[in-house]
């Protein structure tokens, strides 16, 4: 498990890092920012990305898939990472399609799967509620038995994609433990409204009113979730660590050009130190990242210790790269004409998702038994 | 594959049969490890023994090439002589400056001479070796140095002082940075000089730190005198020789101290639960300390995994940048914060300084915890990495 890009991955970056310089700059995510997209991303986009085999990195070639894994994935949303590029990843490929691979349920699977290594479907997880915080079992929403299938009630919020989903993996209590079931976008008692959250990424409230699901539609109980989370959570550092390259990439092109007192800011040995902090910190992300990722293909026993490396890692490192760098930037690193301030927008929302790293502090603990 | 699987199983028989008991299982050997040297005078003379078998075996110097008395040994091989020796807790067989610093210089900047003449007196124990960079008025400013060498025939005659000498005190040689051009450029008129140091122009002052006793000293030269035969590279080269010895110097630093190193045998939480009341659940019982050591083991897996990462890369051929820097920063200011920390967990029983009402091991970490305030001054300021990170990795102007 060395911790190196083999000549593959060093290929599908470069393939990664040149589609999101021609195709995705930052500017793009602004512009769907400015006219408040109804999407929220780019269909066309999100084919093409599907088409050179993205969203079937990780997943079975029956279904269309590239039988890739984790090691390959991270590289790619390392890039996108950079670019902001709201395109729906993290719901549909890490958290959807995750839970949909696992599931014993080979006939949604299947479905579901090949639509979404094809680019044809967004799929979204509701599992996070207004009081469960990162406690994945910690829900109110209830599946009452109804015949042989269930009737489902309650609110979940901030549903990543869920306002444009095709269909929507609900978690919800049944007979004491967690559920998770699969419901249409168009399911009877089904209520979505979107939610404006502050990295202008598409998140919704999603209700359900006794809305009637049948047998098939259980994709795995809270084990399953789990894993998923835990899965989703790398695929997340790997974006964050793609962003807070970036941040410092800009920060480090502002240092180099920007005069104070007739000297560039860069010479300040006040700044420099702290860049050098900012570059040390994402050196480690680096390897938390990759560790983690390559533990996940490999099935390694201490995977889920790693994943809580990585996150607590990223999470501070990307809100330390952010803040960092609109004070870089000083005034103009307010205004919202500078991108820094996306990545810092960002990376908070990213911090909050899936545990912070006091979350993930206490998780290592609890695993490490003390 | 099943050529290393035999010489893991030669080495594991030759220790069995070589390695004294009284070395093993971490007891019965000095504090600092087996030193060698002329005044090598071991309490434990089982110590002598392990020293001299080991350097016979070539394992003192396990990967140098077997004509200098090195074992000539493949990294794999190394990598699984070193799990033996820790699978039987036994100690190295010799360690120092010798093999960590001034070897791998004359490896790298060594004459066929200079590499035959004292090669082999390291391997073999026979010469300890200290280090003479930093002086009174150059530490992190090191090529503002001022210690004079001036030839004289065959000879160069050394006027000056060097400070922060380690163990110079046990020392039979020093490798030292020595001005012989005082009108070049500073960084230009430097040699690197090897020096006997068994002759009356060279005195040596230990000098006691804040942590009581230390290795470190003062070194004066008077009239000092060294033949011109033992410059390495070549006369006011010596700035080259000593950047390549500070990257020697650094990893052997980030290796020692980095991941979950600092002479800690309790695990943090083992430690909290000695000092901390008993919790139902089998927690640290207190939340804020718990969540500390979370944070501290968090960053020292990060770390390792980057250390990894760049043997991987080096590996897979990848030219090793300027990341030593990092490496000293990281590895050195993560070691202190993990000692500030076994302080507050040991709480008040970390305020001992000696005699009774305290454990030996917990005056050893008061006195460790001290020592390692020196960690982010010593081998090049936290703040000097930092500039060379900013300057070199991240290209921010002067």
């Amino acid at each position: 498990m060395d911790l190196v890009l083999t000549e593959d991955q060093e290929f599908i970056r470069k393939t990664a890092a040149d589609f999101v310089e021609e195709k995705s700059p930052v500017s793009r995510f602004r512009e769907l920012r400015d006219k408040q997209d109804a999407t929220g991303f780019s269909r066309e986009l999100w084919k093409e990305m599907a088409d050179l085999g993205w969203a079937g990195i990780p997943y079975a070639e029956d279904v269309g898939g590239a039988d890739m894994g984790f090691a390959e994935l991270a590289v790619v949303l390392e890039e996108l990472g950079r670019a902001l590029a709201p395109e729906p990843f993290l719901s549909t490929v890490l958290l959807a399609g995750q839970a949909l691979a696992l599931s014993g349920n080979q006939a949604l699977a299947k479905e579901w799967l090949t639509k979404i290594c094809a680019g044809e479907a967004v799929l979204a997880v509701a599992y996070q509620e207004a009081r469960s915080r990162y406690d994945l079992d910690a829900i109110e929403t209830q599946a009452v038995k109804d015949g042989t299938g269930f009737k489902l009630s309650g609110e979940k919020v901030q549903v990543l994609d869920g306002h444009v989903a095709d269909a929507i993996l609900v978690s919800a209590k049944a007979d004491g433990g967690v559920k998770l079931f699969l419901v249409p976008a168009g399911a009877a008692g089904l209520t979505i409204t979107r939610q404006a959250r502050l990295d202008d990424r598409n998140a919704a409230l999603v209700a359900l009113d006794g809305v009637s699901v049948g047998a098939d539609a259980v994709v795995g109980d809270g084990a399953l979730l789990a894993n998923v989370v835990d899965r989703a959570t790398v695929g997340l550092c790997a974006e964050m660590l793609g962003g807070m390259q970036q941040a410092l990439d800009l920060s480090l092109e502002y240092l180099k050009t920007r005069k104070q007192f007739d000297v560039v800011i860069g010479s300040f040995q006040a700044l420099k130190h702290r860049a050098a902090d900012v570059f040390i910190e994402i050196e480690l992300c680096k390897s938390a990242v990759m560790a983690a990722a390559r533990a996940i293909d490999a099935g390694a026993p201490d995977t889920a210790k790693l994943v809580s490396v990585a996150k607590a890692k990223c999470s501070d490192a990307y809100v330390l790269a952010t803040n960092e760098g609109v004070q870089f930037f000083g005034g103009v690193g307010m205004t919202d004409e500078y991108d820094i301030g996306f990545y810092m927008k960002r990376a908070r929302a990213a911090e909050l998702s899936f545990g912070d790293a006091a979350f993930h502090r206490d998780r290592w603990a609890t695993l490490s038994g003390y | 594959m099943a050529e290393l699987d035999d010489y893991r199983a030669d080495t594991r028989s030759w220790l069995d049969e070589n390695c004294p008991q009284s070395l093993r299982a971490g007891g019965g050997g000095s504090l600092y490890g087996i030193t060698g040297g002329k005044k090598f005078n071991p309490k434990n003379p089982d110590e002598r023994v392990w020293l001299e078998r080991g350097a016979e075996k070539g394992l003192t110097a396990p990967t140098w090439p077997t004509e200098y008395g090195g074992g000539g040994l493949s990294k794999e091989q190394n990598k699984i002589l070193l799990q033996c020796m820790r699978e039987l807790k036994t100690p190295p067989p010799l360690v120092g400056f010798g093999l960590t610093m001034i070897g791998p210089t004359l490896l790298q900047y060594g004459n066929d001479a200079q590499k035959a003449e004292h090669l082999p007196n390291i391997v073999q124990g026979k010469i300890r070796w200290c280090q003479g960079y930093s002086e009174p008025g150059a530490g992190s400013d090191l090529a503002g140095l001022q210690c004079r060498a001036v030839e004289d025939g065959d000879e160069y005659v050394i006027n000056g002082s060097k400070i922060w000498t380690s163990n110079a005190d046990e020392a039979d040689w020093i490798f030292c940075l020595v001005r012989t051009d005082p009108d070049a450029k500073k960084q230009e008129g430097i040699t690197f000089l090897l020096i006997d140091m068994e002759q009356p122009g060279v005195t040596v002052r230990p000098i006691p730190l804040i942590s009581g006793s230390s290795p470190f000293c003062e070194t004066f030269f008077d009239d000092a005198r060294a033949h011109q035969r033992n410059v390495i590279h070549k006369k006011n080269a010596g700035w080259t020789v000593a950047k390549a010895l500070l990257g020697h110097e650094r990893t052997m630093i980030a290796d020692a101290f980095g991941v979950g190193g600092g002479g800690s045998r309790l695990s943090l939480a083992d430690r909290a639960r000695k000092y901390l009341p008993e919790s139902a659940d089998g927690r640290v019982s207190d939340a804020a300390l718990r969540s500390e050591i979370a944070q501290m083991e968090i960053d020292s897996k990060a770390f390792g995994l980057t250390v990894q990462r760049s043997k991987d890369a080096a590996k897979a051929g990848h030219q090793p940048g300027p990341e030593s820097s990092m490496f000293k920063v990281y590895g050195t200011e993560l070691n202190m914060a993990r000692h500030e920390l076994m302080v507050r967990i040991a709480g008040p029983q970390a305020l001992g300084w000696e005699g009774e009402g305290f454990e030996d091991e917990e005056l050893q970490l008061t006195r460790d915890w001290l020592r390692t305030r020196g960690n982010s001054i010593e081998g090049g300021t936290s703040e000097v990495q930092r500039n060379i990170i900013a300057k070199r990795v991240l290209g921010l102007p002067d």
